[in-house]
């Protein structure tokens, strides 16, 4: 781990120190949200393969496989976190290659989830994983890396499309992606709409598959030639393995995903619906994306009776994709869906059953910044938890109050910054910890691309949106709808609360937090033990789902 | 007009539960000494709620009140010494049976008003009756206090008092319902219901205030945040009854204007309970925030949706 000392530091556009470089690779400050175009001509590119009288992919085992594609020490592998907390592919695999004695790889997921702690923090110890580049770390994970103890360098703390830039820059080269298809044919195509692991949709792998020297596709249901639809196509993929299990169906989705029972987060998500309808959003012809966390679910619903009753409809909505979206295309207040994930089985079902209004995309097309365009600029409303607001906007939801890496970061920051109005509905405190805070721990998203923050005690208005501002000023805000300044926010959560506390970091750099254009937003660094242990503090209820399914 | 059409009770003794209570909505808000804390807890739950009192900002236009122990256990008398203070808008006294179990609460409030130097006479009392004896009694008791401003009913004690069975219609209290109303009415003070305890069946807590609504009732207690809304929606009045009180005011107007004594309101004569109708239901209206169009609105929109008919505007 780096030393905060050995380095050059630079403030960024937000007022954050970042180091200039680290390990001899230049580092680029933030500068602003839409201003750092890419540094190279062009994409990275894959090597080539060659299939003239090919007519199978299988092959009989993993460990087979991961020996024809040759991966060595201090390789790249890739997986997808679509099976979320029932996956069995990343465990599996990286015990081959423990078996294997492979060393110092460079772990670079979409994301991890608790059921692969044991599995990554023995292989990090062991010396199989030397660091991890991507998604987000929570948990166990989290703990470890903000320790700074085990990786040998910083983690880099990606958005969703974030990591399909640094894929496409060739920020991280993939050698072998390891992608477990829910269904596969011998050739390897693959969907993930078929199969006892239905996932739904597996495209946070289109990019691995697109730019991954390697790829090694693992199912459990393979299917008779060809298999459709063709999610992603045989010309991407070098290996098919078939093995019993690749997840946990009960894990993988949830039955039915309910919405909070929480008043006041019920409040929140009303509250939120109601300023957004204020503000002259809720209308015909719309465009929203709202995800599965507890305040979210609620969002929608709120927000399906009060377009059923203004009778408009919606263009299009997006997301995590669950039962309550997917009604609101069967009855015809959303006209089309677009699935980044689908969290429960009504909305794999839906996917598979309804695949003319109802698509998944390549997460490049939902939020890569570097690309030709995406989803998320076409965003009317987006609707965002977060662990820590700060007066300027900004908003973390990387690290808890403590320092300690702890949520996964998802689109936020891509969405906050397409989004037309990007709305972050908080609890004003959580346990003892105030959410809206002077200066944030670790900030992800900046102030300037948030517009408004919905508590339970209060909204608060960017006031760089004048346009927003002067809308209230022409409409009736009912009593209850509180509307005042962040730092009055800020003021009343400090006064329930007593404050907030610093963390007590050491003098090592553990993860930065890139922004989605592949600039350095703000770095984290570890903590040290103190005599309390902030988890004991945190209401677990408070923590939003959604941001732990991303 | 003070409306009271929600009171949420809020259990004395839960901490995490105090601060928020004000956020939902509620037009009155009830911190529990009694059924909500168990014999061990009245004391915790007395000094948490007396110290929430002074600290908390339970946020503006809500009635802020106490139910207190009956003073009949040894918890009542301190629990109103211990509460009584300027954040305080009003008790409420379980398990009334005669005035006297009032005019004693009034004494000491009194009393206490005097030696904190609090104004005389601005916390208000609401009783609730919740045996045979207390219904029964219920017009001396509601017209014993100026204090008083509403009364109340316990619906499970007195289902259990009665020896009857609580059901979804409520069979067992209809009559003792029907009696506060009667006796909150002749002594000029408000009738509050009491609670819907399957806080996740909507269905029913809607089905039930509406009947209470329709038996004259101003408000109902509830249990859950949740409950707030459907209560309120109820006891709101509709848009249509707001047009119609609307027009009745105008009417009422006009025929004053003329000179006129009959007042008709398209085909129909306007008389003095039409009038004292329109009269509550635009004051209700307006405490509630709820839009009010003008006559020339309503009018206009009439016009609009009725042009062709040959029907016109002024008849509902």
């Amino acid at each position: 781990m780096v030393n905060i000392d050995e380095l050059e530091w630079v403030e960024n556009a937000i007022g954050r120190k970042v180091p200039k470089s680290l390990h001899g690779q230049e580092l680029h400050p933030y500068i602003g949200p839409f201003k750092h175009r890419p540094t190279k001509d062009h994409k990275y590119g894959p090597k080539l393969g060659y299939v003239a009288d090919q007519t199978s992919e299988l092959v009989s085992s993993l460990s087979m496989a991961i020996d024809k594609v040759g991966l060595k020490d201090n390789m790249t592998i890739s997986f997808h976190h679509h099976f979320r907390n029932g996956d069995h592919v990343m465990n599996m695999v990286l015990e081959e290659i423990e078996k294997k004695g492979i060393k110092n790889l460079i772990l670079a997921p979409s994301s991890t989830f608790p059921c692969q702690e044991e599995t990554i923090i023995r292989c990090v110890k062991n010396g199989t994983i030397a660091s991890i580049e991507g998604g987000s770390a929570r948990g166990e994970i989290g703990r470890m890396v903000s320790s700074g103890n085990y990786l040998e360098h910083p983690m880099k703390i990606r958005s969703h499309g974030g990591r399909v830039r640094a894929i496409e820059a060739g920020d991280i080269k993939i050698d072998v992606a390891f992608i477990g298809a829910p269904s596969a044919d011998e050739l390897g195509n693959l969907n993930g709409v078929i199969g006892p692991s239905a996932c739904g949709t597996i495209n946070f792998s289109f990019v691995d598959a697109r730019f991954a020297d390697n790829v090694i596709a693992i199912t459990d249901h393979l299917v008779e030639y060809p298999n459709f639809p063709m999610s992603i196509s045989q010309e991407l993929v070098d290996y098919i393995v078939v093995v019993d299990k690749i997840g946990d169906p009960n894990r993988i989705a949830s039955g039915e995903l309910k919405i909070t029972s929480s008043p006041t987060r019920l409040k929140i998500a009303k509250d939120a619906v109601r300023i957004a309808d204020l503000l002259g959003y809720v209308k015909d012809g719309m465009s929203f994306q709202a995800g599965a966390g507890g305040i979210s679910l609620a969002f929608t619903d709120f927000l399906h009776d009060l377009m059923k009753e203004k009778k408009v409809v919606a263009k299009w909505a997006q997301g995590g994709t669950t039962k309550f979206l997917v009604d609101m295309l069967k009855d015809g207040t959303v006209r089309k869906l677009i699935t980044g994930q689908a969290f429960d089985i009504a909305a794999i079902e839906s996917m598979r059953d309804d695949p003319k209004d109802h698509v998944d995309l390549p997460i490049g097309a939902y939020a890569n910044i570097h690309g030709k365009g995406c989803t998320v600029n076409k965003l009317d409303i987006v609707v965002l938890g977060a662990s820590e607001v700060d007066t300027s906007f900004n908003v973390n939801t990387a690290t808890l109050s403590s320092g300690l890496i702890a949520e996964p970061v998802g689109g936020h920051s891509d969405t906050a910054a397409g989004a037309s109005l990007c709305i972050i509905t908080v609890p004003l405190f959580r346990g003892r910890y105030p959410v809206i805070v002077e200066d944030c721990t670790t900030v992800v998203t900046p102030g300037e691309t948030v517009d408004v923050i919905v508590t339970e005690r209060g909204i608060a208005i960017n006031p760089m949106r004048k346009d927003l501002l002067e809308k209230l000023e022409k409409v009736k805000v009912p009593r209850d709808l509180r509307i005042c300044t962040i730092k009055e926010l800020q003021e009343m959560a400090y006064n329930i609360t007593g404050g907030k506390v610093e963390p007590n970091w050491g003098d090592k750099i553990v993860a930065l937090i890139e922004y989605r254009d592949g600039t350095i937003i703000d770095t984290v660094r570890n903590v040290l033990p103190k005599y309390y242990d902030d988890a004991i503090f945190v209401d677990k209820e408070d923590l939003d789902v959604e941001r732990r399914e991303n | 007009m003070k409306l009271r059409r929600s009171r949420l009770y809020v259990p004395g003794n839960t901490p995490k539960m105090i601060p928020p209570a004000g956020l939902y909505g509620a037009d009155v808000i009830s911190l529990d000494l009694e059924d909500a804390v168990g014999p061990d807890f009245k004391v915790d739950a007395r000094m948490l709620v007396s110290e929430a009192l002074k600290i908390v900002d339970f946020g503006p236009g809500v009635e802020v009140t106490v139910r207190i122990n009956p003073l009949s256990t040894e918890w009542g008398r301190w629990d109103i010494r211990q509460i009584v203070c300027n954040k305080l808008d009003g008790i409420y006294i379980p398990k009334v049976e005669s005035p006297e179990d009032v005019i004693l609460v009034d004494e000491l409030v009194t009393d206490l008003e005097e030696k904190k130097g609090l104004p005389i006479g601005r916390i208000k009392l609401f009783a609730t009756m919740e045996t045979a004896k207390g219904i029964l009694n219920s017009y001396e008791i509601a017209r014993c206090s100026k204090r008083l401003e509403g009364i109340t009913i316990g619906g499970e004690d007195l289902t259990a008092d009665l020896g009857g069975e609580r059901s979804s219609d409520g069979i067992a209290i209809h009559t003792a319902r029907q009696l506060i109303v009667l006796a909150a009415r002749a002594a000029g003070i408000q009738a509050i219901d009491t609670v819907y305890a399957d806080f996740r069946d909507m269905e029913g807590l809607r089905k039930e205030t509406e009947l209470v609504r329709k038996m004259g009732y101003d408000g109902k207690a509830c249990i859950h945040p949740n409950q707030i809304e459907v209560i309120h929606e109820v006891f709101n009045p509709t848009p249509d009854e707001i047009v119609h009180a609307v027009k009745v005011t105008n009417a009422i107007e006009e025929a004053r204007k003329r000179g006129s004594g009959v007042i008709a309101l398209g085909k129909k004569m306007v008389d003095r309970p039409i009038a004292l109708r329109a009269e509550k239901v635009l004051a209700r209206a307006h405490a509630a925030e709820l839009p009010i169009p003008t006559i020339e609105e309503i009018k206009a929109i009439e016009e609009t949706t009725s042009s062709g008919t040959g029907k016109g505007g002024g008849d509902d």
